[in-house]
This record gives structure tokens, C-alpha cells and sequence, in this order.
């Protein structure tokens, strides 16, 4: 019989782990918590920074925790005296070339470098310092890259090559000499990366941060000229607090409108209004490509930016099965300038919209294709990501934990519960499938049923088969875009021999956990607390008396009044798209 | 490890792509004589193992260097992520990513050859070239550079010469070696 799992004691705490555990993860089972800088949990280990280094019973080698399974009978020490020294001096190591800037990093008070010099009681530079200086590289207006606070712990190439799929970042040269970047002498811009910015929520250090636009947004805001609106993200209300001390998850939507509000905003809208927008537009193209075979299925979700960006460079022959719905973001950018200006009598070109979004795509996406200027305006004129409102709040001097609720503006800010979970990876799909078997059956989905939890869940590929009136619905729902290819693979495949497509939907998600676990959400992401943060989202959901899109009053009027028919003339030329296959190179 | 994809022509796709002006721009400009080279390249080492840097190697061996538009060809044909390409590149101090000059002459700087003078060899060819290591004469005749171990530490120190290696070179032999070039390039002129 093969030992399914192996016992050995931690500083002499007995454990007991499945097989191939690594000794860190073990010593977590007992509350131990080794230092490590560039192990994350996501990731698969590098051995890089060699500050896991621990004791074994039977060897005089220090093997690195991360990297090293437990074995039966294995005798580990974690921390003495002479491990804490070799620590301490590889730390200094590390730190000798790294720039002695936390006061200008984009990371300071939460950087894990920062943090563990703080925990060593590191007080002097005991090695001479050598940093090599290269201009950092801010071409992507998403993230900024500054190579000369980057420690080489290559999280940022494991998540952009094996977690994403996208190669953007490689280690090129070596030694001394090695540094992450593009191939070649190139700009990020003109490389294959698609400003996901999940290198930036997995890098230990100030090398990669968002590239912060919240300077931008206070001159707007000082500006009287300017009339500030603001969005936000579903995803964001459940994970900004974290930056505040709640717990991962905690729904913060009011306090989060109450803020707004006292910032100087003079609107405050919800993206979760949108999104039931983007839903009906969405859900009445798969009606009409699904029960009317009028265009290409399966139909693909197009409101995750970072994926638009990695179809239409990657995947072009799948163009025309992208749904032609605009984000959420841009939906709702496009309403205020035109149909909110009507309402209230603002010049369009007065106001100014802000969003404060989970990602650093979302920055790219402003200035995409021309019909991100629908409203005769630039829809949306800036992104802050969730990082950055933070920052703005505790700029602010307003004590966000003690503000009451309020509500959004009424015009664009009522949602239904299938907004929310916009956020969560199948959220979109679920939201979409919700209203799609009204369209189809003219009756809503039974309480029950409204939640679809096959599409839930934070496997890498979830497929399910629904029957909706008497029709088999096939759907796909792919998030972390190193998942995408076998998905797309078995369409071509279809494809290829001329057979029936395997899925009439599917929904991709370029993060991993879907929008909460975006690039521009509070650092320390893990499964962990993807799950956290989804649980508050389903929970918001389940909360709702409102949790079909096509219920929502707000979005009902929106129609009769102002966009006409979905798929319309009108809805067509404000809350609509179209993709074009660009170069992964530039050069 | 990144798995090798079986080395796959689909002109199909292929022409399609470069019809479409905007995707792969920059294989556009690629020369065709160039190209058929890298074609035969991949030809001769198809479906064999580990034959990234086989074909690099080919290419550099033919070409001098391996331009910018060799690598984006192989990226696409073979399926390997441009990234990866150039990770090998530029982790090898062999490859080079622009033009040489006519003449190699490469110092191996590797432990070695380190030890056995390497150093003193590099000093006397920056003396009679007048240019650094890594540096090309201006009348782009001689292109001198240091690389790691070159895989002859037996014969250390150890040069390569226009892809002729040479074993215990003496500081002495350095001079020889220039003019016997320059004195080919005088009669083949």
C-alpha cells in the first residue's frame, strides 16, 4: 500500500501532511510561518531568495522550505539562532541592491521587503549598496515597471508566463546582469502583455505598481468647471475594506457611496448598474445567435478588458464570437455623458467621470477603439483601481469606518443582485443565463434555481449543460487565462470538423477568481481570499429582492425612455464594439 | 519546462496573418533571403529534441546574428513564446542580436580560461583594435568580446576565431592572429 500521507515534526510539533508537501506549507499547519519573499502562495516555487532555509534531522545542509518536501520521520527546525543569522545576512544581501526609496515607492507601509526588514530589525546598511539604475518603464499607462527595486524572485514571470499565458515578462541575461522585461529592447506597450497587472498584485516589492493616477483625480476634483461623477466596480465594494482592517469579503457599498460623496463627487453611480445594462444587451445577443442562429456561437464575453486585449492578439480567429457588449465600465460612461446630461441639464463636456475599478486594464480599456468616445466626450475619463481609492480615502482625512450608508445616485446606481456577482469568476455567465431563460421562456428561472451553481467555483475550466425549455444550453467558464487555450482548442476542434460548437456560451475572466482577484484590488491575493471575497459577493446577491437584470426598474425606464429596443439603433451605437486582430509585437 | 511543439507550417494561416497589415508588423519587413534560411534552419532540425538552440546557433552561424524577425518567425512557426527565445538568447553571451563585424575574435572568459590569463588576452586586443570588449572597429572589420565558458577548459585559455576555436593561446599569438586576417582581406580585395 502506498503512504498517502507523511509524519514528521516541526519544533517538535508532531505533523501530519499529505505527500509531497512542502515543509513551508506544513509549518503553516502548526502555526509556523517561515519567512519567504518570493514564494507566494498562487505560485509554484523559485527557491529565489533563500530565506526559507530551515534544519533537517540527518543532513548539515540547509535546504530551502519552499522547495523541499517533508519526508517521513523528518526532524525540522524552523527557527534558532544560526538560521536567523543566515536569514539576516541574505536579507541584507537582497537589500544591498535594492534602492534605499521607501519613502517615494509606490509600496510603502505595505511592501513585503519592507516588511521583512522591519521584522529583522534590519538598522544599517552592513553591505555596500549597488543598484543597477534603468529607466523604469511606463509605456503601459496601466503599471509601471522600475526594474532597480526588483528582487529577482521571478513571481512576476511565473504568474505572467504560467498563470496568464501571455510571455510578456522573461528574465533575460543572467547574473549580475539579469533583469525581467519584454524580449528584447522593448517598451511593456509594445510587448504581448495585456495590462492584467497581475504581476503587480504578486510582486513583493515597489517594482511593479500600478501606475497611480490619483493626483489626476484631485485636481479634477478641485476643478469647479468640472462636474466629478464616479462608478463603481462590483468587485471593489467587497474588497476595499481590507485596506481599512475588515475582513476579506465585508459588502462596504454604503459606506463606499458615503465617501464618494464626501471626496467631492457629485454623483455617485454604480458600475452594478451597468452591468445589469451589459447583461440584457448580452443576454439578448445569445438569444439571437442561440434560438435565431443570427452570428457565430459559441458567444464569448467580452467585458474583462486584459482578455479583449489577449483574444485579439492571440485568438483573432474567434473575432466574430465575441459579444459586441461594451464593459460595464464603458456602458456606464456612455449613459452619463449622454442619457444622466439629459436628464439633469449638464453640458456633457462638463463632466467628469472616474471609476474606481479592480484593475489596471481598465486604464487601457478608456481609449480602445473610437467607440470608447460614443457620447461625442471621452466616456470615462479616468481609472482608479481599488489601491488607489484607498490611498485617496486615507488622503482624505475622512474616518471611512465611521461614516453612515447612503445610497447612489438614482439614475444610474440601482442594481439587481446578478450585477453583484459580475465580480466573481461565472458571475457574468450566471447573470446572463438568468435573464437569457426569461428571454427564451418568457418566465423566470424558479427561486432555486436562480442560483447556477455549476458555473461556481474556482476550478480553472467549470462547464455545465442546462436545459432551458426543453433546449440543451452548453456554457464554459474559464478564468486565469492560462486555461483559455484548451477551451478555445476544443471549439477549433469542432470547428475543424464541421461539428456542432461544444459550448453555445462561454465566459473568460483574465484573473484568476475573476474580477475580484483583478490587478488592482488590495495586495496579498490568494485563494484564500478570492473566496472570501467571492462568499461576500454571493451573499450580497442572495440578499437582494432584486436579482434578475431585467428587472431592475432603473434599466427598464432606461430603455422606454431613452435607448429604444436592446440591439436597437440607439443601444447599438452607445453600448457597442468592435474588435480587431492586433501584433503581440509591436517591433 | 515549455514542451517543443512539433514544428508545423501552416502557410495557410501564415498568409493570412501577413495580409492583415496590423497583426505581426514587424514580419513584414523580413527579408526574404533571410527567411528561406531560417526555413532551412528549421527544416534540418524538425521535430528533434531540444532544437531551440540548435536552429539559434544555425542561424547565427549563417547570419552573423540572429536578427529580430528570425526570432519572431521562430516563435510562430515552432509555437515557442518569443519570451523564451530571447531568454536563451541573452542568457548565452555567444548569440548576438545585431549585426557582428566581419571577424570574430572571442575571448572565453569562463573560470578556466580566467585563471589561465584570459584577462591578458582581452588587454592586448583592446590594445592592437583599439576598441573594448564587446566593441566593433570602426571600419566594421573586427567585433572582439569576452564570453562565458565556451565548453574548452581543457584547452584553456581558449579563443574562437572567426568559428575556429583555438586552445593555449599565448599573448603573444594575439598579433598573429589580426594580421593573417588582415592580410586575407588585403589579397581577397
Amino acid at each position: 500500500m502506498i503512504a498517502t500521507s507523511v509524519k514528521a515534526k516541526i519544533n517538535g510539533l508532531p505533523v501530519e501532511v499529505p505527500v509531497g508537501t512542502s515543509i513551508l506549507e506544513a509549518a503553516r499547519s502548526v502555526q509556523v510561518e517561515i519567512p519567504t519573499l518570493c514564494k507566494h502562495r498562487d505560485l509554484m516555487p523559485t527557491a529565489a531568495c533563500g530565506l526559507c532555509i530551515v534544519k533537517v534531522s540527518n543532513s548539515r545542509r540547509l535546504p530551502r522550505a519552499c522547495a523541499t518536501a517533508i519526508e517521513e520521520g523528518m526532524e525540522v527546525w524552523t527557527h534558532d539562532a544560526e538560521l536567523t543569522r543566515v536569514r539576516r545576512t541574505t536579507l541584507e544581501l537582497i537589500l544591498s541592491n535594492h534602492p534605499n526609496a521607501c519613502l517615494t515607492c509606490g509600496r510603502n507601509g505595505d511592501c513585503e521587503l519592507q516588511g521583512m526588514a522591519a521584522d529583522f530589525g534590519i538598522r544599517q546598511d552592513c553591505i555596500p549598496r549597488y543598484v543597477r539604475e534603468l529607466e523604469p518603464d511606463t509605456s503601459t499607462g496601466s503599471i509601471v515597471m522600475d526594474f532597480s527595486k526588483c528582487i529577482k524572485c521571478g513571481r512576476c514571470i511565473e504568474v505572467c508566463q504560467e498563470k496568464q499565458n501571455v510571455w510578456a515578462l522573461s528574465f533575460l541575461q543572467r547574473g549580475i546582469q539579469t533583469r525581467m522585461a519584454p524580449a528584447g529592447d522593448i517598451s511593456l506597450s509594445e510587448s504581448p502583455c495585456i495590462r492584467c497587472g497581475q504581476c503587480s498584485a504578486h510582486c513583493p516589492t515597489g517594482a511593479i505598481v500600478e501606475n497611480d493616477e490619483t493626483a489626476t483625480v484631485w485636481e479634477a476634483l478641485r476643478d469647479p468647471d468640472k462636474y466629478c461623477t464616479v462608478q463603481i466596480a462590483p468587485s471593489v465594494r467587497v474588497a476595499l475594506g481590507e485596506a481599512f482592517g475588515y475582513p476579506p469579503g465585508t459588502d462596504l457599498t454604503g459606506k463606499i457611496y458615503a465617501v464618494l460623496r464626501r471626496l467631492g463627487f457629485k454623483a455617485v453611480f454604480d458600475t452594478t448598474f451597468a452591468a445589469d445594462l451589459t447583461i440584457i444587451e448580452e443576454a439578448s445577443e445569445f438569444v439571437q445567435r442561440f434560438v435565431h442562429g443570427k452570428g457565430e456561437l459559441p458567444l464569448i464575453t467580452s467585458c474583462c478588458p486584459a482578455w479583449v486585449d489577449f483574444m485579439e492578439k492571440r485568438y483573432s480567429d474567434f473575432l466574430p464570437n465575441f459579444s459586441t457588449a461594451k464593459s460595464p465600465q464603458q456602458m456606464l460612461g456612455v449613459m452619463a455623458k449622454t442619457y444622466f446630461a439629459e436628464q439633469e441639464g449638464i453640458d456633457p463636456a462638463r463632466i467628469y467621470q472616474v471609476s474606481v475599478m479592480p484593475c489596471t486594464a481598465k486604464k487601457y480599456e478608456l481609449e480602445r477603439t473610437d467607440e470608447m468616445f460614443a457620447s461625442g466626450h471621452q466616456d470615462v475619463d479616468v481609472v482608479l483601481t481599488t489601491r488607489e481609492l484607498a490611498r485617496m480615502i486615507k488622503q482624505s482625512g475622512i474616518a471611512f469606518k465611521e461614516l453612515a450608508d447612503q445610497e447612489a445616485d438614482s439614475v444610474l446606481g440601482t442594481y439587481s443582485g446578478a450585477g453583484v456577482i459580475f465580480g466573481a469568476t461565472g458571475g457574468v455567465m450566471e447573470a446572463a443565463l438568468r435573464t437569457a431563460y426569461h428571454r427564451i421562456t418568457g418566465k423566470n428561472l424558479e427561486k432555486e434555481a436562480i442560483d447556477i451553481l455549476p458555473v461556481r467555483g474556482l476550478e480553472g475550466v467549470r462547464s455545465a449543460t442546462l436545459n432551458v425549455a426543453g433546449n440543451e444550453v452548453r456554457v464554459a467558464v474559464a478564468h486565469g487565462l492560462n486555461h483559455v487555450e484548451t477551451l478555445l482548442n476544443q471549439v477549433r476542434a469542432a470547428r475543424e470538423r464541421n461539428e456542432e460548437p461544444p459550448y453555445h456560451f462561454i465566459e473568460v475572466m483574465a484573473c484568476p477568481g475573476g474580477c475580484i482577484g483583478g490587478g488592482g484590488q488590495p495586495y496579498g491575493v490568494c485563494d484564500e481570499l478570492r473566496k472570501q471575497r467571492i462568499q461576500g459577493l454571493m451573499q450580497s446577491d442572495a440578499a437582494m429582492p432584486l436579482r434578475f437584470s431585467h428587472e431592475n426598474p432603473e434599466i427598464q425606464t432606461l430603455y422606454r425612455d431613452f435607448l429604444g429596443e436592446p440591439l436597437g439603433e440607439k443601444a447599438h451605437k452607445l453600448l457597442h464594439t468592435r474588435y480587431a486582430a492586433r501584433a503581440a509585437y509591436k517591433r | 519546462m515549455y514542451k517543443l511543439r512539433k514544428i508545423r507550417f501552416s502557410y495557410l494561416i501564415w498568409e493570412t496573418f501577413c495580409m492583415n497589415a496590423s497583426a505581426l508588423a514587424p514580419m513584414e519587413t523580413m527579408d526574404p533571403e533571410l527567411r528561406g534560411m531560417v526555413e532551412r534552419c528549421l527544416q534540418e532540425w524538425e521535430g528533434r529534441e531540444g532544437n531551440l538552440i540548435m536552429i539559434l546557433h544555425e542561424i547565427q552561424n549563417r547570419h552573423g546574428f540572429v536578427p529580430r524577425e528570425a526570432s519572431l518567425f521562430l516563435a510562430e512557426a515552432m509555437g515557442i513564446p518569443m519570451a523564451r527565445i530571447y531568454e536563451v538568447l541573452t542568457f548565452y553571451h555567444y548569440f548576438k542580436l545585431i549585426a557582428p563585424g566581419k571577424h570574430n575574435l572571442t575571448v572565453c572568459n569562463g573560470t578556466a580560461c580566467y585563471l589561465k590569463g584570459s584577462g591578458r588576452l582581452l588587454t592586448e586586443l583592446e590594445r592592437r583594435l583599439s576598441i573594448k570588449d564587446g566593441e566593433t572597429t570602426e571600419d566594421r572589420m573586427f567585433h572582439m568580446e569576452s564570453v562565458r565558458c565556451i565548453g574548452c577548459c581543457g584547452m584553456a585559455p581558449a579563443m574562437v576565431v572567426d568559428q575556429k576555436t583555438f586552445g593555449k593561446v599565448a599573448v603573444t599569438d594575439v598579433a598573429g592572429m589580426i594580421e593573417r586576417i588582415r592580410l586575407q582581406e588585403e589579397s581577397d580585395a
